[in-house]
């Protein structure tokens, strides 16, 4: 058995540990989104709309030294004039506690479709990015991140 | 003590596409933690970032927990005239915090 | 990990649990890896530390990915400038019951202030003892300004502190040549190389011996404190030396020090000697 994976507080364990650590433990998952959750998230924003491959690149490193702050770059082709443009992009993510990272909104006096920001990532996982344009189509692109944890920790009391 | 770092650069030729960049204090408190007995922490986060150019808004965000502390944000924007970029963040608790800066398009 | 002694599994798991609140849901593969790659690291190596020869050293800075390091280079993207700024506008606060600012003494920082970090800890006669530079600051609010002390690690402390060492960035550490810092310069390398704690690790078995290997996910640094205060990903904030030695000292389950406390200025002490050459960063951006 390993204790790793849960998700309980230090309370907990430390209630749990003056009891005998070989007890059974009682884990409280914190809510976490899922692939499902992600998927679902995606459909509340496009609807029944397809999600086209393609337009869309996604910079975000393939493996992270901190999931703190992790830094990302989406950028779409668009000729972003009065009549093509990109209206949003969004970011979600499958294993955070909700799947929503940044909604980002633009327009022709944007002159590019490009934006960056740093996010957080609770574990290794599936990022995707959405672009809607203004021609009601959406297209998307999807990264794998590995997210590396600390050797070192910290107590902060 | 909130401070924002903006970045935009103070002259452009008009038609240019400038990098406008922003970096905001903000601890971004996700909600899904716990202090050190037991109990929640709260969620403390900004969660809309707008910026205006001369009065009309060119580009807005809708930022989650899963910002990063200190929240960075780099768009691009037309240089169309000269005049002033505002920028503003708004969040949990009444978070409200402005920035702006000159730019001159010849 | 429960097979070990158990009181190193239960701090083990109250560490790494932790970590896994800090957002949630953490424990990834590569976590997991952390407490036998830490142990292994200690069955590897040898018992005695060697200085890292001259030509060998280099700041953390050099084992960071791209991102880190473009994040620490782009002064619009490095979130220690937002400490710096706010340093900026304290150095010009008045304060205190004498209502002095340090600009009314030390007038334009990016001149008084120039290379000053760059030489410390020195040593301060009047103390007996080097003192840091936030121990400075607090001593010339204390003394001149009458105000009472910034808490260690409070916003204003570093805020401060950031504004002033970044007034040396790019400068090379060059400890002063006073034979008074001699005893403190032996006592934090003792210190260095003592090893403590429950998993009984010194300093030097990581930084000295192993630098450039890999521990969990990160490259072991050669712990040269060239970014102070440096704004840390994990910390989500900016910190001082005296933070990160006690994450270490934790990390090696060993009690850490009082802030403040003359262990901690003798590691510092020991430190800068150890990196002299080395070019401040400050503000760095670590993971």
């Amino acid at each position: 058995m390993s204790l790793h994976r849960t998700g309980a507080t230090r309370r907990e364990i430390l209630l749990t540990g003056a009891a005998g650590i070989g007890a059974a433990l009682i884990m409280i998952e914190p809510a976490a989104a899922t692939p499902e959750t992600m998927q679902r998230a995606i459909r509340q924003l496009v609807g029944e709309a397809p999600i086209k491959k393609g337009k869309v690149t996604l910079d975000v490193p393939a493996l992270v030294e901190n999931g703190n702050s992790v830094a990302l770059t989406i950028d779409v082709a668009s000729a972003m004039t009065a009549k093509d443009y990109v209206k949003a992009i969004h970011v979600f993510n499958e294993k955070n506690p909700l799947p929503n990272v940044i909604s980002a909104h633009l327009g022709p006096r944007s002159g590019r479709a490009k934006i960056s920001t740093r996010f957080r990532l609770a574990d290794t996982q599936t990022i995707v990015a959405i672009a809607e344009l203004s021609d009601g189509t959406f297209w998307s692109a999807s990264a794998d991140v590995i997210v590396t944890l600390q050797a070192c920790l910290e107590n902060l009391d | 003590m909130a401070r924002a770092l903006i970045n935009v650069p103070p002259k452009a030729k008009r038609g240019d596409i400038i990098e406008i960049k922003t970096l905001i204090s903000h601890i971004m408190e996700t909600g899904f933690r716990r202090d050190n007995v037991g109990k929640p922490i709260p969620r403390n986060i900004i969660t809309q970032f707008t910026c205006t150019y001369n009065g009309e808004e060119i580009f807005s965000a809708d930022l989650h927990p899963a910002i990063a502390a200190n929240p960075f944000i780099s768009f691009s924007t037309v240089a169309t005239d000269s005049g002033t970029i505002t920028f503003e963040w708004t969040g949990d608790n009444g978070f409200h915090e402005t920035g702006s800066a000159k730019i001159t398009v010849e | 990990m429960i097979r070990r002694v158990g009181k190193i599994a239960r701090a083990d798991v109250a560490a790494w649990a932790r970590r896994a609140r800090d957002f949630a849901h953490a424990a990834t593969a590569v976590a997991r890896l952390a407490c036998p790659a830490l142990s292994f690291l200690l069955l590897c190596v040898p018992a005695v530390a060697a200085d890292i020869p001259p030509d060998q050293r280099r700041s953390g800075y050099a084992d960071l990915g791209a991102e880190t390091k473009a994040m620490e280079d782009d002064d619009t993207a490095n979130p220690g400038l937002l400490w710096v700024l706010d340093g900026e506008t304290l150095w010009s606060t008045k304060t205190g019951s004498a209502n002095k600012s340090c600009a009314d003494c030390h007038g334009d920082a990016t001149r008084s202030m120039k290379g000053v970090a760059a030489r410390y800890p020195a040593f301060d006669a009047k103390q007996g003892r080097p003192v840091d530079l936030e121990a400075r600051i607090n001593l010339e609010r204390r003394d001149n300004q009458q105000a009472p002390p910034l808490a260690f690690e409070s916003h204003d402390l570093l805020a401060l502190t950031a504004y002033i060492a970044n007034q040396s960035r790019g400068m090379p550490i060059a400890p002063p040549d006073d034979p008074r810092l001699a005893p403190f310069i032996a006592q934090g390398r003792t210190l260095f190389e003592t090893r403590q704690g429950q998993i009984n690790m010194s300093c030097a078995q990581c930084h000295d011996d192993n630098w450039g290997k890999k521990l969990a996910g990160n490259v072991v640094p050669q712990g040269q404190p060239t970014g102070y205060p440096i704004y840390r990903l994990e910390w989500q904030s900016l910190g001082s030396l005296q933070r990160r030695l006690r994450n270490c000292i934790i990390g090696m389950r060993a009690a850490p020090y009082e802030y403040g406390s003359a262990e901690y200025v003798a590691l510092e002490t020991f430190l800068m000697r150890r990196a002299a050459g080395l070019k401040i960063e400050t503000p760095g951006v670590r993971p």
